[in-house]
């Protein structure tokens, strides 16, 4: 097991600098090859060709690709300075890059930004998981009853109305009309309460979304796993039904929800951008925008890693977890 | 079957009570807001234009901002964004500022730091100012001509100060035989020969030529003290040291900002800042169409970036809460122009064909019609810059329509009857361009002129239509753009598009590339006329030429649509601020 789980933790790494080097390509490779030049994107619009050629200096922008990235990589571990045209800043350990759109190390922006989306997601998931294990297992026992069907109904809705429109829906009717909820995030350190407050909005909606899913697969893979063998075999030693349920039906059914649940939760980690943005959440989903529209590449990039981070160890979780979940699958 | 039926019923009920209850709160939404917040009546629709809205000088409250873009920088000589230097009067001062009064009266600058505008000398080119008593930073210590002298030279820094205005630099030493103060070897760093400090309240300016704005430019924040010992170089914009009534207290770029009152300012020596709120911050969010809502709500006072309400909240609020709304001019001019360099565009006839096929209110409505996008523009000088003359209308595109007879008579005057062929380059993240990018299209069309719609990256407006070797090779003959003023006057506006001096390989600005003498001769008579009326004749003269010479065509002079609390007190446009409210005024307080 710990043989597995340090192998599994090596091919991270290497997933991260395959991730990181394919991000740098697009970002700082590409553009040269189509004449663009990202230090035009720090200049004001009087600037002279002798400022262009100094922020490209400052950017270190005439280095090769694989030494910039060499760069970047070696001040995760060791820091930075930029001393390129005649300045030098210095980036703190673990220096994810310097942004020299807002003036500031990565780094500090991710870690303030981080929490904000790691209590969306967490609350978010906690909510979807209920919601859409309870709803799909009974509607699997309640195989097309008004039940079913209602729950169905509104799973199917669930999945088909994007977040910008139930997100929007919510605030317009809760926050704006009613003012029951002010929908504006506040950090939990700050005041617990407005931290709940802010975020119960963002969480049923996104909640709202998942927890459809959740449960037409929830529904799904139960109703395969009550015709199997097994479930019946359970049942004809006269186990009570709630053992059957509970105990042989649900272990299997959580396996295919795990997997999915991993995935999501990496992906939602790494940014929930839509959810972010319509409820004005300062993580990293909303930080993403704005450094898209800014043009802010060091941040783009900050911001990938620790989507691709986020995503890659969830997996790692998700297949430890296996183990525990389903006998079949233990590792050796 | 009954079952059914008696489940779609109530399925049809229950979709019905939502649809009822969403008309219901969003209509309460709608204005009314929530109670307290507003802070009583509002004062009506454009209340805070021409005049003061709301005039109070109680002080107290605090002054909430919201909006959706930051700062480019908040260090004074790195700002280049409008709000910012509106929003910078806060916890900067400059020796002299666009007078704090409404609309076409804040084009004047008055004293602030200094005594007075400054005495000129006979040649005009040397300008000295000496400063009042009471100027302090905010902590206490005093601010002397060398704090000036310093700020003004870090923009010479270009490689650690980028991003802010040249035109003191340009004005004072256009060579840049300076380096700035981070590469001066004299102890002081103030080795910058065209400013003088013969003590501490005495400052002198010696410009190698004469040039009637550069009180102007003194009064732009890139004019603001700086002290050595509180310079952090490129971080000065994290938290500014303040020399204005408003220090900071805490920044986080993209997240918003607070500041509170600075108690070493003097109230005395500052005769233009009312500083009545007792606290100022700003958030910074994501989503235009929910700050709009908090906006109506209640929940803000206004936008900082005021750039203009989005389509639902401008209905919003101009059904249910007109009272609260101003639809002021914003200095800029949305436009199209031909670079001269791209066949067929060298002919002045082609220029003019597709100035008259133009359907100009088309192109209003794309803008976001008479309101939110502006009235039909007439010429190259914008109504808030010297020198606008409302009766000037060579093309008549008041009429607002296009004249096809014309444009067919100009397009067999340039040799082309049957019409031609050419790109039009707009910026992809600008949708009211995109759409006039398409109006245009569709009208040209009509007289046989093909155009290819090419949408390039906003974010590298520099280097793409920036660069007249470019524009040239991706063949763009018509540009798509808008411009605004950085001082009011023809030489912050009009030069930067047509003096032929201007082009440059790369952030270059006159897109057309016109480069004709005796335009250029008139900036310069312009530019050496220290009478504001005066200089502003001539500019008329060289609008002239530009515009009748084709080489843009002018869509609107914008307007927008922007938001202001019932709270707020003392709030007028401002002409000097692209027809943002002049923040350093505002109060909440009644």
């Amino acid at each position: 097991m710990f043989a597995y789980i340090v192998r599994r933790l090596v091919a991270v790494i290497v997933m991260l600098l395959v991730v990181t080097l394919v991000t740098f390509g697009i970002f700082f490779a590409i553009p040269k090859l189509t004449g663009s030049d990202p230090a035009l994107l720090y200049v004001g619009k009087q600037a002279d060709p002798e400022t262009i050629e100094g922020i490209r200096q400052k950017l270190e922008l005439g280095d090769p690709v694989l030494v910039q990235f060499w760069h970047f990589v070696s001040g995760i571990v060791a820091g930075r300075d930029y001393t390129g045209g005649g300045t030098s800043v210095h980036c703190d350990v673990p220096c994810f890059g310097y942004s020299f759109r807002t003036e500031q190390d990565i780094w500090p922006v991710l870690q303030d930004r981080l929490p904000v989306t790691l209590s969306l997601a967490a609350g978010a998931c906690v909510l979807w998981l209920l919601g859409g294990v309870i709803t799909g297992v009974v509607s699997a026992l309640k195989r097309g009853s008004l039940w079913d069907r209602a729950a169905m109904t509104v799973a199917l809705g669930g999945v088909s109305l994007p977040i910008y429109f139930t997100g929007l829906l919510s605030l317009a009717v809760f926050s704006y009309g009613l003012g029951w909820l002010d929908g504006e995030y506040v950090d939990f350190a700050e005041s617990p309460g407005e931290w709940f407050g802010g975020l119960i909005l963002p969480w049923v909606t996104l909640a709202f979304l998942y927890a459809a899913m959740y449960a037409r697969l929830t529904r799904a893979t139960m109703l395969e796993i009550l015709g199997e063998d097994y479930i019946r075999t359970a049942r004809a030693k006269g186990l009570r039904e709630p053992v059957v349920i509970g105990k042989h039906a649900m272990r299997s059914t959580m396996t295919p929800v795990l997997t999915i649940l991993g995935m999501d939760l990496g992906a939602l980690v790494g940014g929930a951008i839509l959810t972010e943005t319509t409820f004005n959440l300062p993580g990293l989903g909303q930080a993403a925008v704005k450094a898209i529209g800014d043009r802010d590449l060091p941040l783009i990039l900050g911001v990938t890693l620790i989507a691709a981070a986020a995503v890659v160890l969830a997996n790692l979780v998700v297949d430890l977890l296996y183990a525990v979940i389903d006998p079949r699958v233990r590792l050796s | 079957m009954a079952t059914q039926r008696n489940s779609r019923r109530a399925l049809a009920a229950g979709a019905a009570l939502v649809v009822a209850a969403l008309v219901g709160t969003t209509a309460c939404g709608g204005g009314g807001g929530k109670d307290g917040k507003h802070g009583g009546k509002a004062p009506g629709f454009n209340a805070g234009i021409d005049k003061v809205a709301s005039a109070s000088d109680k002080k107290g409250g605090e002054l909430r901002f919201i909006g959706t873009q930051d700062a480019d920088s908040w260090d004074p000589q790195r700002g280049y964004y409008g709000f910012m230097w509106d929003f910078a009067r806060f916890y900067t001062r400059t020796l002299v500022t666009p007078k704090a009064a409404p609309g076409k009266e804040s084009r004047a600058v008055v004293p602030d730091m200094a005594t007075d505008t400054g005495k000129v000398s006979a040649d005009k080119k040397t300008y000295t100012f000496t400063l009042r008593d009471g100027l302090t930073w905010e902590d206490g210590q005093p601010i002397t001509s060398r704090h000036i002298k310093y700020g003004i030279e870090r923009t010479w820094a270009q490689d650690k100060i980028s991003g802010g205005p040249l035109w003191l630099m340009q004005a004072l030493d256009p060579d840049k035989t300076y380096k700035g103060p981070y590469k001066d070897d004299s102890p002081d760093k103030l080795g910058l020969k065209a400013i003088e400090t013969p003590d501490d309240k005495t400052i002198v300016f010696k410009l190698p030529k004469a040039n009637g704005d550069f009180p102007q430019m003194l009064a732009l924040p890139a004019a603001a003290p700086v002290r050595p010992d509180k310079d952090t170089a490129e971080k000065y914009g994290q938290k500014p040291f303040s020399s204005g009534p408003y220090r900071w207290v805490s920044y986080t770029p993209n997240k918003g900002l607070e500041l509170v009152r600075n108690e070493k300012w003097k109230r005395e020596s500052d005769p233009v800042r009312k500083a009545l709120p007792d606290k100022i911050t700003v958030k910074l969010s994501t989503n235009a169409d929910d700050m709009d809502n908090r906006l109506i709500a209640g929940d803000y006072d206004l936008d900082i970036n005021a750039t203009g309400m989005g389509s639902a909240g401008r209905q919003k609020a101009l059904q249910s809460a007109k009272a609260n709304v101003d639809n002021p001019q914003t200095g800029f001019i949305r436009y199209a122009v031909f670079p001269q360099t791209v066949a067929p565009f060298d002919n002045e006839h082609c220029r003019k064909a597709v100035i008259y096929a133009a359907d100009h209110t088309s192109l209003q409505t794309a803008r976001g019609g008479p309101d939110a996008g502006g009235d039909l523009a007439t010429g190259m000088i914008p109504p808030s810059v010297e020198g606008y003359d409302p009766g000037y209308d060579p093309f008549r595109l008041k009429q607002g329509k296009p004249d096809l007879d014309k444009a067919k008579e100009e397009l067999k005057a340039c040799g082309k009857p049957e019409g031609f062929k050419t790109t039009i380059a707009v910026r992809n993240n600008k949708p009211p361009e995109i759409a006039t990018a398409e109006s245009l299209q569709a009208a040209l069309k009509k007289v046989g002129i093909q155009t290819d719609i090419d949408q390039y990256d906003g974010a590298q407006t520099t280097g793409i239509i920036g660069a007249p070797k470019n524009v040239k090779s991706k063949g763009y003959g018509i540009i798509i753009m808008g411009w605004g003023a950085d001082f009011p006057s023809g030489q912050g506006f009009l030069q930067p598009l047509t003096d032929g001096r201007f082009i440059l390989d790369s952030g270059n600005n006159n897109y057309g590339e016109i480069n004709d003498p005796a335009i250029n001769k008139l900036y310069d008579q312009a530019i050496a006329e220290t009478d504001p009326a005066k200089a502003g004749k001539i500019f008329q003269e060289a609008n002239k030429k530009v515009t009748e010479g084709g080489w843009y065509l002018p869509f609107v002079f914008e307007k927008n649509i922007i938001w202001r609390s019932s709270r707020l007190t003392n709030v007028y446009t401002s002409d000097a601020y692209n027809g943002r409210y002049d923040y350093a005024s505002l109060g909440v307080a009644k």
